[in-house]
């Protein structure tokens, strides 16, 4: 049960013999559980924002994502290309919604839980390497979150192939592998409004600042130490 | 409350015929501005004239639209994220050369065929709040009368067919963005194509939505109606839920008397270029040279001239 789940909510589609939501063939994904109370990254990020972001954003978004898939497979099974071509713009909006929120809140973590504790190890040396200190890559990450218009978010990544990192950003719900097939995310900053916009209002600068508080380094660490043994 | 001294200069019906569009030609090969009818006034200081727009106040105070859209949103909305549109684009194109022309002018040249240059999203953005306020009013909502809903009736079948389109185009942009009800004169589907041969069907109403900042200015249609769905215009008052604030704007806000006027200005430039089109038909046909048209239409990225497709 408990495999199931968790191969369920990976955010790896798997066409293993898993029946996630129903009994049908397509199969469905459920909203990951946050790891940590919805109040627990005050006052970097208020209970309220992330009551909203869990239930409401990312609830949304694997809501459409089910119904998108369920629709596509009914295309499919048709042969009816130009509504599976219809489908891709939704599934991508909400299919990379549920992927990039799944990673966001592990990437955040309650003070006491190790929220905004430096990086150790390969990775902090590989960031020291690559961009002198700490302070300068989060200068970076928050001037690339600063000057996106419109909706996006701020990655640091690895590239696989290079095993450099680097900070990107996407448009929307892309995922980082659209800006690359061989990056993967270590840290994502979601910089649509509704992250911030009750608690920070315009100031989106004001919530960069803050997001580190609350950063949880540790995961990101895991991924990157995972790949560059 | 301060700033409503700023915000209560014009009546709202004086303001939704004084907006945006009229009086401007479409015309990619003269853009005739008429000075006292632009949307953002400049000021002179010092006897020089610089890139220094003004941040236009709505037509009415900024607790005027309560409950609907709230006086704190106003604040916001109005007073930090237009204002930063203006103050920054001011401090993008001082000493460039787009300081000196008007907004519209800025907008399409920034657009560069989509390939977007910075200062488009500031100069974009400041047009689109301006024309956004002014497509509301207190007591709003309700239903177009006259020529608007006959078009409306004629190119959506009835005006809640065309609400549940409306209401679709801006549930469905995802991301930021805005969603639009245009006039299309004479343009083909494909992006400002120009129709051979037009016909009164051929000008005709349409719903369109449009990312982050751009507008239907740069397709070369007219708008005559959006609403703003980036989330910043209405996670105050309604967080999440998108469609409940579409189905607020249309029920209590939109001015349809703006609407309608700006139908009207649409339908007499589009009426306009026509007669100036059949007129360089007509030069075209009766002079062996070129009429040399001295406008400087170079400068349009999405000039008609010879691409005309009247072949």
């Amino acid at each position: 049960m408990a495999l199931r789940r968790i191969l369920c909510n990976s955010k790896i589609l798997t066409s293993a013999n898993f029946n996630c939501g129903n009994s049908r063939s397509v199969q469905t994904l459920s909203l990951p559980d946050l790891p940590y109370d919805y109040g627990a990254l005050e006052p970097a990020i208020s209970g309220e924002i992330m009551r909203l972001h869990h239930q409401k954003h990312h609830q949304a978004y694997v809501t459409n994502y089910n119904k998108a898939l369920e629709q596509l497979d009914s295309a499919i099974s048709k042969a009816d290309a130009s509504a599976v071509v219809k489908l891709q713009s939704t599934i991508k909006f909400n299919g990379g919604g549920h992927i990039n929120h799944s990673i966001f809140w592990k990437n955040l973590a309650p003070v006491n839980e190790g929220g905004g504790d430096p990086p150790k190890g390969s990775l902090s040396n590989a960031i020291e390497k690559q961009f002198g200190s700490l302070e300068v890559l989060v200068q970076k990450i928050n001037s690339e979150g600063a000057a996106l218009q419109g909706s996006g978010w701020v990655w640091l990544a690895l590239d696989k192939e290079f095993k450099r990192l680097l900070v990107e950003t996407t448009a929307n719900q892309d995922p980082i592998v659209t800006k690359g097939s061989a990056l993967l995310p270590l840290l994502g900053v979601d910089v649509w409004e509704h992250a911030y916009y009750l608690q920070y209002k315009n100031v989106k600068p004001d919530y960069l600042k803050n997001i580190w508080k609350v950063m949880n380094w540790n995961y990101a660490t895991q991924v990157y130490e995972k790949e560059c043994i | 409350m301060a700033a409503t001294a700023a915000t209560s200069i014009s009546s709202p019906l004086k303001c939704g015929l004084f907006s945006s569009t009229p009086g401007f030609s479409w015309s990619t090969r003269s853009l005739q501005f008429k000075k006292n009818e632009r949307q953002n006034a400049r000021k002179a200081s010092r006897g020089v004239i610089t890139a220094k727009f003004d941040l236009k106040p709505p037509p009415y105070p900024l607790d005027a639209l309560q409950p609907h859209m709230s006086r704190e949103t106003f604040e916001y909305h109005w007073g930090k994220h237009h204002r930063a549109y203006v103050d920054n684009l001011n401090k993008q194109i001082v000493g460039t050369e787009l300081d000196g022309k008007i907004l519209e002018e800025i907008i399409l040249l920034t657009y560069n065929k989509g390939d977007l240059l910075p200062p488009f999203n500031n100069a974009a953005q400041v047009w689109n709040h301006t024309f956004f306020w002014e497509s509301m009013k207190p007591g709003g909502g309700g239903e177009p009368s006259g020529e608007l809903l006959n078009l409306i009736n004629r190119d959506f079948g009835s005006f809640e067919a065309f609400a549940k389109e409306f209401k679709t185009a801006a549930a469905t942009q995802f991301g930021s963005g805005w969603a639009w009800l245009v006039y299309k004169a004479n343009r083909l589907g494909v992006g400002n194509s120009v129709n051979p041969r037009p016909s009164e069907e051929d000008k005709k109403l349409e719903i369109v939505k449009s990312p982050n900042a751009v507008n239907p200015l740069v397709w070369d249609y007219s708008p005559l109606l959006t609403i703003d769905v980036w989330e910043h215009a209405y996670y105050l008052d309604f967080q999440n839920r998108r469609p409940d604030y579409i189905s607020i704007f249309l029920e209590k806000l939109v001015s349809w008397e703006a609407v309608s006027a700006r139908l009207e200005a649409a339908k007499a430039r589009a009426a306009e270029r026509e007669r100036e089109e059949e007129r360089k038909k007509n030069e075209y046909e009766d002079d062996d040279e070129v009429v040399d048209n001295s406008e400087p239409s170079e400068l349009y990225v999405e000039s008609d001239e010879d691409d005309s497709a009247a072949d």
